[in-house]
């Protein structure tokens, strides 16, 4: 009978140990994987259900994690939303997280692996993980100051930021959204923000206008012909250039004029020095420049500020584009920034910025340091050479080009008597149709560049757009310099 | 047998430093679940605690009265598996509103209770050995008891509640207790019957239905009432204790192997014909398709969270208190493993499953040393039906098998549950005592020093007190009892 009891006790400690074997198979073996099935809810609830580091401006939370009695202990609050939300993003429970707030999903939700030793302590007291907090180089001031300047209803972005380091101080874009009403726990809630947002044109809670909208950058693209001009030592800025009435492009019938609307300069002389033809933004001149000196050098001064290339910083920056093989017709046109040739606002304000900063392009970046919920610097803000544009002579004479632009040329709106501002308007006509995108960038001030500015209003008549890019470039620079 | 017989020191004492132990456990899982759950720690912490502790240790006292030889382990064991239990419903209590601490701990204290009872009143637990068929017929009036009209209750598709008035009780809780009684009444007395009468058909012997009769038709009742009660747990349950017994008694694998051939076809069977069986197996086979773990009733939902959150908590789990069990349905009952697994990880799971483990050990031991063929096949038979409906609730919600909805000893949420499994702690205590106290008889006999326990078969013998009726079937008791020895 004993004999009998010692199997019966093997088959028990049989039967545990088919139990600790399927225990082991589920909690540690096959663990992630059912972490990720389709119906496991859980990891989502987790993530909203614990505190989520926030995101800060000049110390101030603009999106932060706060205690909820809703279905979650922690709701995603984002104050001054429609000025931040292209930034921020949104942490939504029915849409996903995008901006920041997804970029930076693994500090925020403070589980890297270098947390590692605060993980093991959670562990031990139970506590859930706090995220890491950070905090970018925007200044509210500025930011509240760019905002306003762009009214509801527009499509543009604009962008600023300081030349010797790179940080960007304002950036900001309509049309915008509620990151609030978005992210809403309440999903009914939620799905309405979303749709109305998208029956908007241009309107996305997934995409940054001024590092992700590719927009044909105008006569602002005539900064880059100019470098290349001068670069290549056939051009200085006082030498006297032909200002032909029209160019016909190469190898085709269709013939490229000079504005020659209101105010319009190009067609009172037939020569003027360069200075002169880029501050009035003659076209015929630098087309043929451009035709002369080759589409390879135009591209490859343009790649050197960024053009063809995408990066993070860490928003999503889309590659501006300045195409391959262009024909010769093809590289007139691009050379006024027009056809092919597209750019986000963040990269033409690279290309201000550059010029500015002596020829010396720093690495435009979002992020002023990221820290733990104790306040220890995980990462912290350095400013990074991207490269160098072009030599300190170029820089300087380009600069003063832009001088001319504000100071004689075609945005003598912008002049002011605070500050001198060097600058490039550009307008890019839209094929089929009366309107136009509307740029201007530039920095301030002249002698000792401090910020660079850029301000694009898509898809705009004439005179709104000259007004929202002119008068705004003054007014932000005055506010900045001053400040 | 060398080994098997204990050294008579009652060891009480260590019982009473690992029931601190456990009670240190008990305590301890219900602050850290108050601070994991950011409960404010009230009196009601520190009262459940101390009822507990209050309770355990006045069956500790019992013992020391009346079982002074019982096994030290068996009592700590099972107040760190209720205490555990008690902590984990106290912490589930914000986010289910079936869960009660309050409830489950008035239950405990009276199963403590009643098993302190028993303790006290049978001081010998051959005394259950005399009426075999009162048991039988307890055990049919209590597994009939639901279908009563009147008082039977429906709860999730199972007729197995009765309606008390002041509460509800699963009658087949105690059902499992008083036929594991008769079957070891039955078997401890008529097993040279069973063993020797019978007919040789090929390679096995087959006992005479006279013999095994009754056993059959117990056990035919049994799964009878169940296939009306739609209790699948029960019936897994009912034959596992009847195959357990019957293979401890007379050793023979080949009825066992024969038992499982039958519990198979009895599977293919219900699986073919009960529509509820077929949906159950379904439901296990495509646990993770969409379908069945979205349908409202019946679907695979439960036990699907239960295994989410089994692989959330991990290795380590999320701490007491940290996790989401609410997601779980059932969470302090049918389910309380998942959220042990969930909250106390794979570690904390495997601690209470190596408790199960050394528990019925325990139990299997004194049934090693027990001296009596009724005592050993009662409390072997008991400690498998333990491992068996560990196995048969946790296998169900690791998706080893079907879930079947059997409660997870002394841990899970449930009075009936609690009561019986406080029972057979009870017995088992009385039959450690018995199989562990020094042999005292009129002669002398070597009870305490090296060799101890080793007596003369024919003394054993003379040592049964004689019983009612003993006549035609006391030569059998007593060539089963000198068997043991031989």
């Amino acid at each position: 009978m004993n004999e009998a009891i010692r199997r019966m006790w093997m088959v028990a400690v049989a039967l545990v140990l088919v139990l600790l074997v399927a225990g082991s198979t589920i909690q540690v073996v096959l663990a992630d994987q059912l972490k990720e099935d389709p119906l496991n809810r859980r990891q989502i609830y987790l993530e909203y259900g614990a505190p989520r580091g926030p995101i800060l401006v000049d110390g101030e939370p603009i999106a932060q994690s706060v205690e909820s009695d809703g279905r979650f202990a922690y709701l995603r609050q984002y104050s001054e939303s429609g000025m931040y939300a292209p930034i921020t993003g949104m942490y939504s429970l029915n849409y996903g997280a995008s901006g920041l707030e997804q970029k930076l999903n693994r500090y925020l939700a403070g589980t890297p692996t270098s947390a590692f030793m605060d993980r093991a302590l959670e562990i031990v007291t139970g506590s859930t993980a706090q995220g890491d907090q950070v905090e970018l180089t925007l200044d509210s001031d500025i930011q509240r100051l760019i905002y306003g300047a762009l009214p509801d209803g527009v499509r543009g972005s604009i962008v600023v930021t300081e030349v010797d380091t790179g940080r960007i101080v304002g950036m900001t874009s309509r049309p915008t959204f509620d990151a609030n009403a978005v992210s809403s726990q309440n999903l009914a809630e939620s799905r309405a923000a979303m749709e109305e947002l998208e029956s908007i044109p241009g309107g996305s809670a997934y995409t940054n206008r001024a590092t992700q909208q590719l927009i044909s950058p105008g006569s602002t693209f005539k900064l880059i012909d100019a470098i290349a001009m001068l670069e290549s030592g056939d051009y200085s800025p006082d030498d006297e250039l032909e200002v032909p009435e029209r160019y016909t492009l190469p190898g085709t019938r269709t013939q490229m004029g000079n504005y020659s609307g209101e105010g319009a300069q190009c067609g009172t002389r037939s020569t003027a020095s360069l200075t002169w033809i880029m501050a009035n933004s003659c076209n015929t001149p630098f087309a043929e420049a451009a035709v002369d000196l080759g589409q390879d050098k135009i591209r490859e001064v343009a790649e050197r500020f960024g053009f063809n290339q995408d990066f993070e910083m860490p928003l999503d920056v889309a590659a501006s584009r300045f195409p391959q093989d262009l024909d010769d017709a093809a590289l007139a046109q691009s050379a006024i920034g027009q056809r092919d040739v597209q750019a986000t606002a963040l990269q033409m304000n690279m290309v201000a910025s550059g010029i500015a900063n002596g020829g010396m392009l720093m690495e435009p970046q979002l992020v002023e340091s990221i820290r733990r919920s104790d306040l220890s610097v995980v990462e912290s803000f350095s400013p990074r050479e991207r490269g160098r544009v072009t030599s300190e002579d170029v820089a300087a004479q380009v600069r003063d080009m832009m001088v001319a632009v504000v100071e004689e040329g075609g945005a003598s709106g912008a002049r002011s008597s605070q500050v001198q501002i060097a600058a490039k308007t550009g307008t890019a006509q839209i094929d089929g149709t009366d309107a136009v995108h509307s740029w201007i960038t530039g920095f301030a001030p002249a002698e000792n560049p401090r910020y660079a500015v850029t301000i694009v209003i898509e898809n705009t008549d004439l005179g709104t757009g000259r007004r929202l890019t002119v008068d705004n470039m003054k007014r932000i620079m005055e506010a900045v310099v001053a400040e | 047998m060398p080994g098997v017989i204990s050294p008579p020191h009652p060891r009480r004492n260590v019982e009473l430093l690992l029931l601190v132990l456990a009670l240190g456990i008990g305590l301890g899982a219900n602050l850290l679940g108050a601070i994991g759950t950011e409960q404010e720690i009230t009196t009601a912490y520190w009262v459940q605690s101390g009822v507990l502790a209050a309770a355990s240790l006045a069956l500790h006292v019992v013992l020391r009265l009346r079982a002074p030889f019982a096994d030290p382990y068996i009592l700590p064991i099972t107040v760190t598996l209720n205490g555990l239990g008690l902590a984990i419903i106290h912490r589930l209590e914000t986010s289910n509103t079936l869960a009660n601490a309050t409830t489950q701990l008035v239950w405990t204290v009276v199963a403590m209770a009643m098993a302190g009872a028993l303790l006290w009143f049978v001081r010998d637990h051959r005394l259950l050995r005399r009426w075999p068929y009162l048991f039988l017929a307890l055990s049919a009036v209590l597994l009939v008891l639901p279908l009563l009209p009147g008082i039977g209750m429906t709860v999730n598709g199972a007729r197995i509640w009765v309606n008390l008035g002041v509460g509800t009780f699963q009658p087949g809780e105690i059902a499992k207790i008083t036929l594991a009684v008769f079957f070891a009444g039955y078997l401890s007395a008529n097993r040279d019957l069973i063993l020797l009468a019978g007919k040789k058909v090929g390679p096995l012997t087959f006992p005479r239905m006279r013999d095994l009769g009754p056993l059959v038709v117990a056990w035919l009742v049994a799964l009878g009432v169940l296939v009306f009660q739609r209790d699948l747990g029960s019936a897994l349950l009912f034959f596992g204790l009847f195959m357990a017994m019957l293979y401890i008694a007379t050793s023979r694998a080949s009825w066992i192997l024969l038992g499982l051939g039958l519990i198979g076809l009895g599977a293919v069977l219900a699986f073919l014909f009960m529509p509820h069986v077929t949906a159950r197996f379904d439901v296990w086979l495509n646990a993770f398709d969409r379908q069945i773990y979205e349908r409202q009733f019946g679907g695979s939902l439960q036990v699907v969270e239960g295994v989410f959150g089994m692989a959330s908590g991990g290795f380590m789990g999320t701490g007491l208190g940290a996790g989401s069990p609410w997601r779980v349905p059932l969470n302090h009952s049918d389910m309380i493993l998942a959220t042990i697994g969930e909250e106390l990880g794979f570690v904390g799971l495997s601690a209470v499953l190596v408790l199960y483990l050394l528990l019925f050990t325990r139990i299997m031991r004194a049934a090693l040393g027990a001296r009596d063929a009724f005592g050993k096949v009662l409390a072997a038979g008991l400690a498998f039906t333990l491992a068996w409906q560990l196995f048969v609730v946790a296998g169900g919600v690791m998706l080893v098998i079907p879930m079947t909805g059997l409660t997870t000893p002394f841990l899970a949420a449930g009075g009936s549950s609690l009561l019986a499994n406080w029972i057979i702690v009870g017995l088992v205590l009385r039959i450690s005592h018995s199989a562990r106290r020094p042999v005292v008889v009129d002669d002398m006999v070597n009870a305490s020093g090296p060799g101890a326990g080793h007596q003369d078969p024919a003394k054993l013998v003379a040592l049964e007190p004689h019983r009612r009726g003993a006549g035609r079937r006391g030569s059998a008791r007593r060539a089963a009892v000198g068997g043991d020895r031989a």
